[in-house]
């Protein structure tokens, strides 16, 4: 599956603007846009590959029990989280580092999960409410169609003021548009006409499993089937990413009920480092969606609008750095005590936990030199 | 003390509508529970007095209505939802277990995720297949939830009430045969803590323990038993997770034997559970083993065989029987 003529691009592969019929109604998005939030694009996809590359050398040395790349599918990310309000809530897979990243997440706060030290790591109301990481597949976007519903009903959407009416975009794959609870999500959000924006990264691979094993009929049009205004976007195009993003969001907040944009992108990369895409994809493939890798494609943009030499040595550098720091911090890394694993099953005061916490410490405390 | 007589199905409609009253951001969410009041009436006139944003028809999708219930909590509602029977919470099993029972963990307490889950639960109605069944025992084994079920009306008004003030998710279990025999309710005070046992019935030679829809059963059969002379302790467990462990041990220091019983099948239950904490915590005082009286290890069979399938008072008095011919 690959592009088709539903397809929204407002960027060609070759860097240039689409203008056409469908496109004109987006690109005073994209006129609206300066130059600073331009190239503030290309930083995040720029620096989130770097990390990328960092996080899975740490891997393979050892330092992390897995890493999950997000390489090829910057674009998809980088354009729909720019085009988010600070009320909105996101809800992502676990795929959406640089959406935490433009949130406010500290970095290491994911290494720390794939390092085996949390199973969350941060406050969704301290990063822009970004919330945790979600490992069953599409089990966030009926959490994230709660939220929505909660906008709706205590009024805190719909009012007409941009600055405050609220929305909630989730994101989710293409393998995970066969779950039940995706399908469970959608008849939700339509019935209760609640600002959820359905972001679907198809990245055309579940692990092994092609996005044609899943679908028969491109993945918008399932959007379409519950009620849903749904587009396809190209997902390496991080113009068309922001401005459908932002006008699908706004058309929620402003009491319009659900959307569904389908993003088509490519897991340029392995589904984590446990897997191994040599032994089921076509390069071929790989090639195609190589020569429409998001990241060039941009450049060649922002080049041909006179971005500096400086601008690119200068992005280069960040991601470096924060490639050494995160590398630093993840060896720096030490376990949490184990009694934190007690700490919060429960809201409320539990004796059970609070005796069997005191048990393992008294145990631990048994053996020569303390904790086992 | 204002004391009315009134029945289960009443008493948790009055305790809903309390908790309404006196917290707007409570909310009723299930199938049918608007217009209809639900299939037993439990939320009857509740959708007319609160509204269609108070009380939730939900689309017929189990995941769906515990998944966005979660995403309500987020938005700082407290959601009360119905599973309109108990066959039918299993759809619902990853929301409740891999994710609610998970989040205020992965949240680090910052978040907290105060749902309450009423099913309607156990045997006795005549009903077709999926609508007789017992499945605490899946939410009891689950770290992070609190299960509870009341066996009167004045537990169900009050223990509904405060499951909803609780910032912890609690699984709600309704015994569907206890709905409409009458009871007393207080309607002024509670008088026991929500997560504890509680002794029903003062006794000295043997202890019998159960919850929900058992408890009935097991005042039946201790009004039996003395009329042949033998006195039971009647403990009514109230509440599954946690176990209030404390009276039950006092109770079997002083009897020196114990019958527990319960619906659901005895492999790998709470029952199960408390027989071996029982006996770790009171070993010296027991005169016999703890037995159990347990629905069997089977699929809940067609209506007609349910009168054999059931723990009744005979099987229980069998127990005591055998107990006592320690």
């Amino acid at each position: 599956m690959s592009y088709t003529d539903a397809t929204i691009q407002l960027l060609s592969p070759e860097g240039t603007l689409v203008e056409n019929d469908v496109t004109a109604q987006y690109l005073p998005l994209i006129s609206a846009l300066t130059d600073e939030q331009l190239l503030e694009f290309h930083r995040q996809m720029v620096v989130i590959r770097r990390f990328d590359v960092e996080a899975a050398n740490l891997q393979r040395q050892g330092h992390l029990a897995l890493w999950i790349p997000s390489l090829g599918q910057e674009a998809a990310q980088v354009g729909s989280g720019s085009a988010l309000r600070p009320q909105d809530h996101i809800f992502p897979t676990y795929r959406q580092h640089v959406v935490a990243r433009m949130r406010g997440v500290d970095l290491i706060k994911v290494i720390e999960m794939l390092r085996g030290l949390s199973h969350g790591g941060w406050d969704p109301k301290e990063v822009g409410n970004f919330h945790l990481y979600s490992v069953v597949l599409g089990s966030q976007t009926l959490h994230a169609t709660g939220v929505a519903m909660s906008m709706t009903l205590d009024g805190s959407t719909g009012t007409g003021n941009p600055e405050t009416d609220g929305a909630v975009l989730t994101y989710f794959g293409d393998g995970a548009s066969s779950q039940g609870d995706v399908s469970e999500a959608l008849v939700f959000a339509a019935s209760y006409q609640a600002p959820t924006l359905f972001f679907l990264e198809n990245n055309h691979w579940a692990i092994s499993v092609p996005v044609s094993r899943q679908s028969r009929t491109p993945l918008y049009k399932r959007g379409e089937g519950f009620g849903i205004p749904s587009v396809q976007i190209d997902g390496n195009d991080v113009l068309a990413s922001y401005a459908v993003t932002k006008q699908n969001l706004d058309a929620a907040r402003a009491g319009g009920g659900p959307r569904f944009i389908e993003a088509l992108t490519y897991r340029m990369g392995a589904h984590t480092t446990s897997d191994d895409p040599t032994k089921y994809r076509d390069e071929k493939d790989l090639d195609f969606w190589t020569a429409h890798d998001p990241v060039p494609r941009f450049e060649k943009f922002i080049r041909a609008r006179g971005a500096s030499e400086a601008f690119f040595a200068d992005i280069k550098q960040e991601g470096d750095d924060l490639a050494a720091d995160i590398r630093a911090r993840t060896i720096a890394l030490t376990p949490p005590p184990a009694s934190s694993m007690f700490a919060h099953v429960y809201a409320e005061a539990s004796e059970l936990m609070q005796t069997q916490a005191a048990w393992l410490a008294n145990y631990e405390s048994t053996f020569e030199g303390g904790a086992a | 003390m204002t004391i009315e007589s009134m029945s289960m199905a009443k008493a948790l409609n009055l305790g809903l509508k309390k908790a309404m009253t006196e917290n707007e951001k409570v909310i009723l969410m299930g199938e049918d529970i608007g217009a209809l009041g639900g299939v037993f009436r439990i939320t009857e006139h509740l959708q007319s007095e609160f509204g269609q944003n108070r009380v939730l028809d939900t689309p017929l999708a189990e995941s769906g209505i515990i998944g966005t219930a979660i995403g309500l909590a987020m938005g700082g509602f407290r959601p009360v939802c119905e599973i309109q029977f108990d066959g039918f919470v299993y759809p619902a099993f990853d929301q409740i277990t891999s994710q609610l029972a998970k989040l205020t963990s992965r949240h680090d307490g910052k978040t907290t995720f105060p749902i309450v889950i009423r099913i309607p639960f156990g045997g006795h109605i005549g009903a077709v297949e999926h609508h007789q069944e017992s499945p605490e025992t899946y939410f009891a084994h689950t770290a992070g939830l609190r299960v509870i079920s009341p066996s009167n009306p004045h537990d169900a008004y009050w223990m509904i009430q405060e499951a909803i003030q609780s910032d912890d998710p609690v699984i709600f279990l309704e015994p569907k045969s206890r709905y409409w025999p009458k009871g007393d309710v207080d309607l002024d005070a509670s008088g026991t803590p929500l997560y504890s046992t509680r002794v029903v019935r003062e006794g000295t030679d043997l202890t019998v323990a159960g919850y929900g829809p058992m408890v009935s059963v097991l005042l039946q059969a201790a009004d039996i038993a003395a009329e042949e002379g033998t006195s039971l302790e009647v403990i009514d467990l109230r509440s599954l997770s946690p176990i209030d462990y404390a009276p039950v041990v006092a109770s079997v220091q002083k009897t020196g034997r114990l019958v527990v019983a319960s619906e659901a099948p005895g492999h790998v239950s709470v029952m199960s559970e408390v027989a071996a904490t029982v006996t770790e915590q009171a070993f010296y005082s027991l005169e016999a083993p703890v037995l159990r009286v347990a629905g069997f290890d089977v699929p809940f069979p067609p209506a007609k065989l349910e009168a054999n399938y059931l723990p009744d008072v005979d099987r229980v008095l069998e127990a005591v029987d055998r107990s006592l011919a320690y």
